[in-house]
């Protein structure tokens, strides 16, 4: 339970507001950095910390794209096609990228480990063709590059046992 | 080239806290607490003629003075949302100089004597929010926010905000209910954030952009005749202007307001990418009507009053630049595309227009487009444009109603040669 497990992280947020439910958005990142993705018990979780309606968790859940009430792969990759990365490459960088881990728009890949995805614009324009992978941006990516990431992050999530084992 | 904010340009290390008040940081918030009453700090500010960098262009000091004299409980909220496409300097602002939109948001709080600053900071800005809230925390040890400001018996702390991804929560009133764990939708106005009733917990609240407080700490040590000293009468000071798409050298380029715009793209920027001549500008990212590339609009001063007079807007000055050899109706298509998947859903001409809108440029680009289509991309816009609670249908139009105007023959042709169209790379 977040509640037990997070009581000092859970206070801190509320602290910041004089109403507890501003807290809600905080708590949904909280929850999806604790189970992975919002299920639909970690969504009653959070509404019953901020004292809101089940239902209402859902439709803030529902609204912004850093929420998800799916499971996502490990490494969630979001590749901005908007207009001015697209000039610069963005649209074709997505293809190759879909390709080579061999899914489709949106598509996670057999073994759990990427998600692929497009997104709107991330402010990082000048700096295009981009990408956000979880939490932190990949920017100035060539294909060469993005695989590159994609083939360090499958040596990451490989079970340690199996690191020691080759060390 | 003067740098009020781009300050990282000349002081690497303006970042951090020693640099930053060794370089004359937090003089301006010292000086108000000490010497000027918040009436005398706004009239500073109206006086420097400051214009809001979000995007509206608004006075800020005049802003500031719309919060009610006898209001209990004010706040002070910056804008951190950035997300409108090509705009991406409150980015560069908030990571290499974030002590100055501290001081700015700081001296905005002790004009109107708010109770708290909040930053409203988009979710995907996760590692800049993190590193905001130790430089905040550096400001709190120094006691230049928090309890007993400066020994003055002023209170006000500032805490971040994280958004989680959703362009509508950039528009203040949206913003504020995301802020109060409400759905990020805009707000019926009256009342105004200002008013009783409209701001953050519906008391009297100041939301501002993170560039335009940036300005504030400068005009408060210098003075507002300095500041209008810079730029022009009406639009004084330097502006970040993002410069992205086909431009040989993207990034953000600080300028005094004034400038013309082949200074801007060819002086400053390098010209356009691989040599290709410029065939379109959007001075506003996707939210303002995009300009032909002709040597009148080359020409012309970018101040806000010029901009409009070209039948655009300065706004945020994103400025995405567009070559020869750019398809525009598969540029209007991904600009529809974005305000169709931002539409929050609340007003129903937005919601449903830019869904009709977005699959009538689908239509296009497939090849099946037909004359019908195109009587139908100019009667929709007028069913959304001016009847929405917030601007976001207003500028969903643009990208449609200039294209048509500036670049008709390229929707001719993909309505007469069906096998005319965009790379396959490009029709996503």
């Amino acid at each position: 339970m977040l509640a037990e497990k997070h009581a000092d992280r859970i206070n801190k947020i509320f602290a910041k507001y004089p109403d507890k439910r501003s807290g809600v958005m905080d708590l949904l990142y909280l929850a999806q950095e604790e189970y992975g993705w919002l299920t639909e018990d970690a969504l009653r979780e959070v509404a019953d910390l901020v004292d809101i309606d089940p239902t209402q968790a859902h439709s803030i859940a529902g609204f912004y794209t850093m929420f998800s009430e799916k499971p996502k792969g490990k490494y969630w990759l979001q590749v901005c096609t908007d207009l001015p990365c697209a000039l610069r490459g963005a649209d074709t960088f997505y293809r190759e990228l879909c390709a080579y881990l061999g899914v489709e728009d949106g598509g996670t890949t057999d073994d759990g480990l990427f998600t692929v995805e497009q997104v709107m614009c991330l402010a990082a324009c000048d700096r295009a063709p981009m990408m956000q992978c979880n939490f932190h941006f990949h920017e100035h990516l060539t294909i060469e590059a993005a695989k590159e990431l994609i083939e360090k992050l499958r040596v990451q999530a490989q079970p340690e046992t199996q690191e020691d084992g080759g060390a | 080239m003067i740098h009020i904010l781009l300050r990282d340009l000349e002081i690497p290390d303006i970042w951090q806290f020693d640099t930053y008040t060794a370089n004359g940081g937090y003089d301006g918030l010292k000086k108000a607490v000490h010497d000027l009453s918040p009436a005398e700090t706004i009239q500073i500010v109206m006086d420097s003629n400051l214009r809001g960098r979000g995007g509206a262009g608004f006075s800020t000091g005049r802003k500031w003075s719309f919060i009610p004299k006898d209001a209990e409980t004010t706040y002070v909220v910056v804008n951190a949302d950035e997300s409108e496409p090509g705009t991406f300097k409150d980015r560069q602002l908030l990571e290499k100089n974030p002590h100055q939109v501290i001081e700015g948001a700081m001296l905005a709080a002790y004009a109107i004597q708010a109770a708290a600053v909040y930053v409203y900071c988009r979710g995907e800005f996760w590692d800049l929010a993190h590193a905001l809230e130790d430089r905040i925390e550096e400001a709190r040890q120094a006691n230049l926010v928090g309890d007993d400001i400066l020994g003055t018996g002023w209170d006000c702390d500032v805490h971040v905000h994280l958004g989680a991804g959703a362009y509508i929560c950039g528009e203040e009133s949206a913003l504020l209910n995301s802020l109060q764990g409400l759905l990020g939708q805009p707000r019926v106005r009256p009342p105004f954030p200002a008013q009783m009733g409209g701001g953050l917990y519906y008391q009297p609240t100041v939301v501002n952009n993170v560039e335009t407080l940036a300005n504030v700490p400068w005009i408060i040590v210098n003075g507002a005749d300095a500041y209008k000293k810079i730029g022009t009468p009406e639009s004084p000071g330097t502006k970040i202007f993002c410069v992205s798409g086909h431009v040989a050298k993207p990034g953000n380029y600080e300028i005094p307001l004034g400038l013309t715009f082949r200074e801007l793209i060819y002086d400053h920027a390098g010209g356009i990418l691989n040599g290709k001549r410029l065939k379109a500008i959007l001075p506003s990212g996707a939210s303002g009507p995009v300009l032909k590339a002709t040597d009148e609009v080359l020409d012309a001063p970018l101040t806000y009053e010029s901009v409009a007079a070209l039948g655009s807007t300065l706004g945020s000055a994103s400025f995405i630049l567009m070559d020869e050899d750019t398809d525009m109706v598969w540029a209007a298509a991904k600009m529809i595309h974005f305000f169709k998947d931002e539409s929050c859903g609340k007003c129903t001409p937005c919601r449903e227009g830019t869904y009709w809108l977005d699959k009538i440029y689908a239509r296009l680009l497939r090849g099946e487009g037909t004359a019908h289509d195109l009587e139908m991309l100019e009667k929709v816009p007028n069913q959304i444009a001016g009847v929405t609670l917030c601007a976001l249908g207003d500028f969903a139009v643009n990208p449609v109603l200039a294209t048509l105007e500036h670049f008709r023959d390229e929707y001719e042709q993909y309505i007469h040669q069906p096998e005319f169209g965009p790379e396959p790379a490009q029709a996503l």
